[in-house]
C-alpha cells in the first residue's frame, strides 16, 4: 500500500467529493462531540427559571428550552452520547455479525443453513418492534440500548460478512494458502475480509446511520437514554409541545441527526463508487 | 403522540440499492419534517419570554360582572366519544362529565364538593350510620313529564347494584331498600358506612326502563339526539325542579378525535367550550384572540406528588423524607410546568374538598437546602444516597416533573436518575406490586374524603407508598365510624397533618387546569368530580 500523504488525500478527495463532504460533516460531528464530553458552556442538566425557553442568542447561540438549560450545550453533549451508543452498537452487531456471517459462509453446510434461518428470523422483525422487545426485558437505559440493538444489528452484518466470504473462498488466492495448510480461521481474517473491506466499511457507514436513528426513535418513545442524560431523540420528543413557543428547541436537535445521517450517508456512497 | 415517521424502516443491508434508498428515505422523512417545521416557524418567530409569560394571566373561577339572558344554543367540544348513555354501566371520565346533565341522584354533588339533596328533597342519617333515609322531592318528574315514584327509586338502586356485580363495595355494603310510605325511601347497610352517601349520586331513571335505548333522567337537559362519533344534543328539560334552570335552550357536544383539531375548531369558533388546554394553548389564545375567549382556570383535582416507598431503605428514616420535602421545590415546579398557577399542597388531600381539606399542611415544608442538608446528615446520609425515580414514560407532566425534581434534589447531594417504564409495568411493578423508590404520579378521588386517604392505612391494599404509623391508623378508624360531619372532617384533618409531619410523600400540587370559553357565554364552574355542568353555562346579554 502507497502512503497517505497529505497531497494524496486531497488528490482523493477532490476524485470522490462524497467522501471528502462525508468525512468532514463526521468529522466535525467528532470534535463537537468529544468537546461536549469535556466542556459544555452551560451546565446540561441545571435548570434555571429565570431563562426559561430563550430565543437563540449570543449567551445561548441555539437558545434555552423549557427548564431553562442551554441547547447548544445538550446538543453537543447529547451528540456525543448518540455517537458513542451508535459506535458501540455497530462494534457489537458488527463483531458477531461478521465472525458468524464468516464462518457460516466459509464452511457451508447444515451449520450455515441453520444459523441463517436464524438470522432471516431476526430481519424479518421489524427493527424497532424488537428493540422494544428486548428493551422490555432488559429495561431502560444507555447499556441496555446498546446491546439490543447489537443485536439488531447482527443479522444485517452477517449477510454482508457471508456473502464476501463466499464470493472469495474459490478464488485462486486463497486455495492456494488452503493448499499451504493455511488454517481456516487465518484464511478468513487475513485473505478474505481485507478484501472486502470496502463492503463492510460501506455496511458499517449505514450501520451508524440506522443506529443513530434507531436511537433517537427509542429516545423519542421513552425507552432509550434515562433523562435528564441529554439525547437528541428525547429532545425532540420535549421539543413537540413547544413547537409554536420555542421552535428552536426542536429545530438544533433534529438539524443535528440529519447532518449526522447526512455525513454518514455520503460516506458510505463515495466509498461505494471509488 | 408517537410520530411513526421517525421511526427508521427495516434494517436491511444486503443490495446496495435498497441501502441507498433507504438512506435517502430516512433522509427525505426527516428533511420534510424539519422543512415542515420551518414553515410553521415562520409565522410565529416573535415568540420570546415576555410574550409567553404576559398572557397567562386568567380569571379564577368566579362568576364575572356579565348579564345571563335566557335561550341560545351552546357547542361543547371534547376530544372523545360517549362509552354508553346508560348511567351505571361504569365508564371513564369524559362521559360521566357529560351524563351528569341528564341524570340525577337522591343527592348530588355540588362545585363545592359537598352532597345536596337532588331527587330527594331531605335526608336523615341514622346514628349507627347503618340506615340511611330519603324524603322524595315534591312535584319533582321526569324529563318526558312523568312523575318520580318511590319505584323508580327502587328500581334505579337495585338495577345499579346489580351492573356494578355482585363484588361491588356498593352491592357488598347494601343490605336493603323499603319504603315506609310513598314518600319515604330506607336504604338499609350490612355493616355502619357514614360515607355511603356518597354512592347514592346514582342516577334516578324510570321504573323498567333502559336508558341505552330510552335514556330518560330529572336532570337539566334531555337527550333529543345521539350519533355516535358525531354529536350528543341535548336540549332544556321543562320540568326541571331547579326554578331558573338551566338557561340555554340545547347544548351540543361534539366528538372531534384529535386534540390538536379540536383546539383549531375552537379558534375557528366551531365549538364554543373546549377542556384541559395546555399553558401553550392558553397563551395562543390570549395572544391571537383575546376577546373572544374566557379562560377559566380551576385545578385538575389530582393529588399530584413524588410518592416514596417508605420501605426504601433510607426512606425508613423521617428525617431523610423530611429532608426530601424540604430539597424539593414546589414553587418552582409550578412555575415551570404550570406557569404557577396550580395549587400547591401539602398532604393528600385537594384543596376543592373544602369541607376536608386542611390548609395548614401546604406551608410545611418550605424550599430549604440548608435545613434538607442538616436533616440528611443526622440520618446519617450526609454523602447522599442513590435514587431512581420510576416514571410512566407516556405522560409528559410527570416525567418532566421528576426531571425538575432530579435536578433539584442533586443540590442536597440526593443522586437521582429516572427510569421511564410502560403505563402497565408502572401498574403492575409500582402501583400493584410497589417494587420503586420513589415515583411521580397524580392521584384523582371520589367526593367522599375515605377514597382519598384510606390508602395510608398499614393493611390497605392500596397503601402503595407502605406507610405505617399507629396513629394514622386510629384515626382512620374513627374517622370511618364517625356520623357527624364536623367530627368526621376534624378526624381527617388530623389524618392529613399526621402525613405532612411524618412526610409520607412528597406532595407538589393540585395541577392547574384550563378551561376557554367563547365570550358570548359565561358561568363555568369547576367541579371536584367529572361533570361539566352546563346548566349554570348562560349566554351573554350584549
Amino acid at each position: 500500500m502507497k502512503k497517505w500523504t497529505l497531497s494524496r488525500i486531497w488528490e482523493y478527495c477532490k476524485v470522490h467529493p462524497k467522501v471528502f463532504a462525508g468525512a468532514l460533516i463526521l468529522f466535525v460531528f467528532l470534535i463537537l462531540s468529544l468537546l461536549g464530553q469535556v466542556w459544555t458552556p452551560f451546565s446540561v442538566t441545571k435548570m434555571d427559571p429565570l431563562s426559561v425557553s430563550q430565543s437563540p442568542s449570543l449567551l445561548h447561540i441555539f437558545g434555552t428550552d423549557n427548564f431553562g438549560r442551554d441547547v447548544f450545550s445538550r446538543v453537543i453533549n447529547g451528540c456525543g452520547i448518540t455517537v458513542l451508543v451508535a459506535l458501540l452498537t455497530n462494534l457489537v452487531g458488527g463483531g458477531i455479525g461478521i465472525l458468524v456471517g464468516s464462518l457460516t459462509g466459509y464452511f457451508g453446510g447444515s451449520f450455515d443453513q441453520i444459523l441463517m434461518r436464524i438470522n432471516d428470523m431476526l430481519l424479518s422483525f421489524p427493527s424497532v418492534l424488537l428493540a422494544l422487545l428486548l428493551i422490555s426485558f432488559l429495561g431502560p437505559g444507555t447499556l441496555n440500548v446498546v446491546l439490543a440493538l447489537g443485536i439488531l444489528f447482527i443479522p444485517s452484518y452477517a449477510r454482508i460478512a457471508r456473502g464476501e466470504v463466499i464470493r472469495f473462498k474459490d478464488r485462486d488466492f486463497v486455495r492456494s494458502a488452503r493448499l499451504q495448510g493455511v488454517s481456516p480461521l487465518r484464511i478468513i481474517f487475513l485473505h478474505i475480509l481485507p478484501n472486502a473491506r470496502i463492503s463492510l466499511f460501506t455496511a458499517a457507514a449505514i450501520g451508524f446511520n440506522n443506529a443513530v436513528l434507531a436511537e433517537a426513535s427509542m429516545s423519542y418513545l421513552g425507552l432509550g437514554l434515562q433523562p435528564p442524560t441529554p439525547s437528541l431523540g428525547r429532545m425532540l420528543f420535549e421539543a413537540q409541545s413547544y413547537l409554536l413557543n420555542c421552535p428552536w428547541y426542536a429545530l438544533f436537535p433534529g438539524i443535528t441527526i440529519i447532518l449526522m445521517i447526512l455525513g454518514a450517508a455520503l460516506l458510505s456512497e463515495g466509498l461505494k463508487e471509488s | 403522540m408517537r410520530d411513526s415517521r421517525t421511526i427508521p424502516s427495516t434494517i436491511e443491508y444486503e443490495r446496495a440499492r435498497i441501502e441507498v434508498f433507504l438512506v435517502k428515505r430516512s433522509l427525505a422523512i426527516l428533511l420534510t419534517l424539519v422543512l415542515g417545521l420551518g414553515v410553521v416557524l415562520s409565522g410565529c418567530s416573535g415568540a420570546s419570554k415576555d410574550d409567553s409569560q404576559a398572557g397567562t394571566d386568567v380569571n379564577a373561577q368566579k362568576p364575572t360582572e356579565t348579564e345571563p339572558v335566557y335561550g341560545g344554543q351552546l357547542i361543547y367540544g371534547m376530544t372523545q366519544d360517549l362509552v354508553s348513555l346508560d348511567p351505571h354501566e361504569s365508564t371513564d371520565a369524559g362521559t360521566r362529565c357529560v351524563v351528569f346533565n341528564i341524570y340525577e341522584g337522591l343527592v348530588k354533588p355540588t362545585a363545592a364538593g359537598d352532597l345536596v339533596p337532588a331527587v330527594a328533597e331531605s335526608y336523615d342519617i341514622s346514628s349507627d350510620a347503618k340506615s340511611y333515609t330519603f324524603t322524595l322531592r315534591d312535584q319533582i318528574r321526569f324529563q318526558n313529564g312523568d312523575p318520580v315514584t318511590i319505584k323508580d327509586i327502587e328500581y334505579s338502586i337495585h338495577r345499579y347494584a346489580e351492573l356494578s356485580g355482585e363484588s361491588s363495595a356498593f352491592s357488598l355494603a347494601l343490605d336493603q331498600v323499603t319504603c315506609p310510605d310513598d314518600k319515604t325511601v330506607v336504604i338499609t347497610l350490612k355493616q355502619p358506612d357514614s360515607e355511603f352517601l356518597s354512592q347514592l349520586t346514582l342516577a334516578i331513571i324510570p321504573d323498567g326502563s333502559d336508558p341505552v335505548q330510552n335514556p330518560i333522567g330529572t336532570g337539566p337537559f334531555k337527550v333529543d339526539t345521539y350519533k355516535v362519533g358525531e354529536y350528543l344534543d341535548l336540549s332544556k328539560n321543562e320540568y326541571y325542579w331547579v326554578s331558573g334552570a338551566p338557561y340555554l335552550d340545547s347544548v351540543r357536544f361534539k366528538f372531534i378525535a384529535d386534540v390538536n383539531t379540536a383546539f383549531t375548531e375552537l379558534q375557528a369558533g366551531t365549538i364554543d367550550v373546549l377542556n384541559y388546554l395546555t399553558t401553550a394553548q392558553v397563551d395562543a389564545l390570549q395572544k391571537s384572540a383575546q376577546d373572544q375567549f374566557r379562560i377559566v382556570e380551576g385545578n385538575m383535582n389530582l393529588v399530584h406528588a413524588l410518592f416514596l416507598n417508605n420501605d426504601f431503605e433510607p426512606f425508613k428514616d423521617v428525617r431523610v423524607r423530611q429532608a426530601m420535602c424540604y430539597a424539593v421545590d414546589r414553587d418552582a415546579i409550578n412555575q415551570f410546568m404550570f406557569g404557577g398557577k396550580s395549587t400547591l399542597i401539602g398532604s393528600h388531600m385537594i384543596p376543592s374538598l373544602q369541607t376536608w381539606y386542611e390548609p395548614s399542611c401546604a406551608d410545611a415544608y418550605p424550599h430549604d437546602v440548608q435545613k434538607a442538608k442538616e436533616l440528611l446528615a443526622e440520618a446519617g446520609y450526609g454523602d447522599g444516597f442513590e435514587l431512581t425515580i420510576t416514571v410512566p414514560s407516556q405522560y409528559s407532566q410527570h416525567v418532566d416533573t421528576a426531571q425538575i425534581i432530579a435536578d433539584q434534589l442533586s443540590e442536597v447531594g440526593i443522586k437521582a436518575t429516572l427510569k421511564q417504564i410502560e403505563w402497565s409495568s408502572w401498574l403492575t411493578d409500582v402501583y400493584k406490586g410497589r417494587q420503586y423508590e420513589a415515583t411521580v404520579i397524580g392521584f384523582d378521588g371520589k367526593l367522599n374524603p375515605s377514597d382519598w386517604l384510606a390508602k395510608y392505612g398499614t393493611n390497605d391494599s392500596k397503601n402503595m407508598t407502605n406507610y405505617s404509623n399507629a396513629e394514622y391508623d386510629e384515626l382512620l378508624g374513627k374517622a370511618l365510624a364517625a356520623v357527624d360531619q364536623g367530627e368526621k372532617a376534624a378526624y381527617y384533618k388530623q389524618m392529613q397533618l399526621n402525613l405532612s409531619e411524618n412526610a409520607a410523600s412528597v406532595y407538589l400540587e393540585d395541577p392547574a387546569d384550563f378551561v376557554a370559553i367563547s365570550s358570548r357565554f359565561d358561568g363555568y364552574y369547576f367541579y371536584p368530580t367529572a361533570a361539566w355542568d352546563v346548566s349554570t353555562i348562560y349566554m351573554v346579554k350584549e
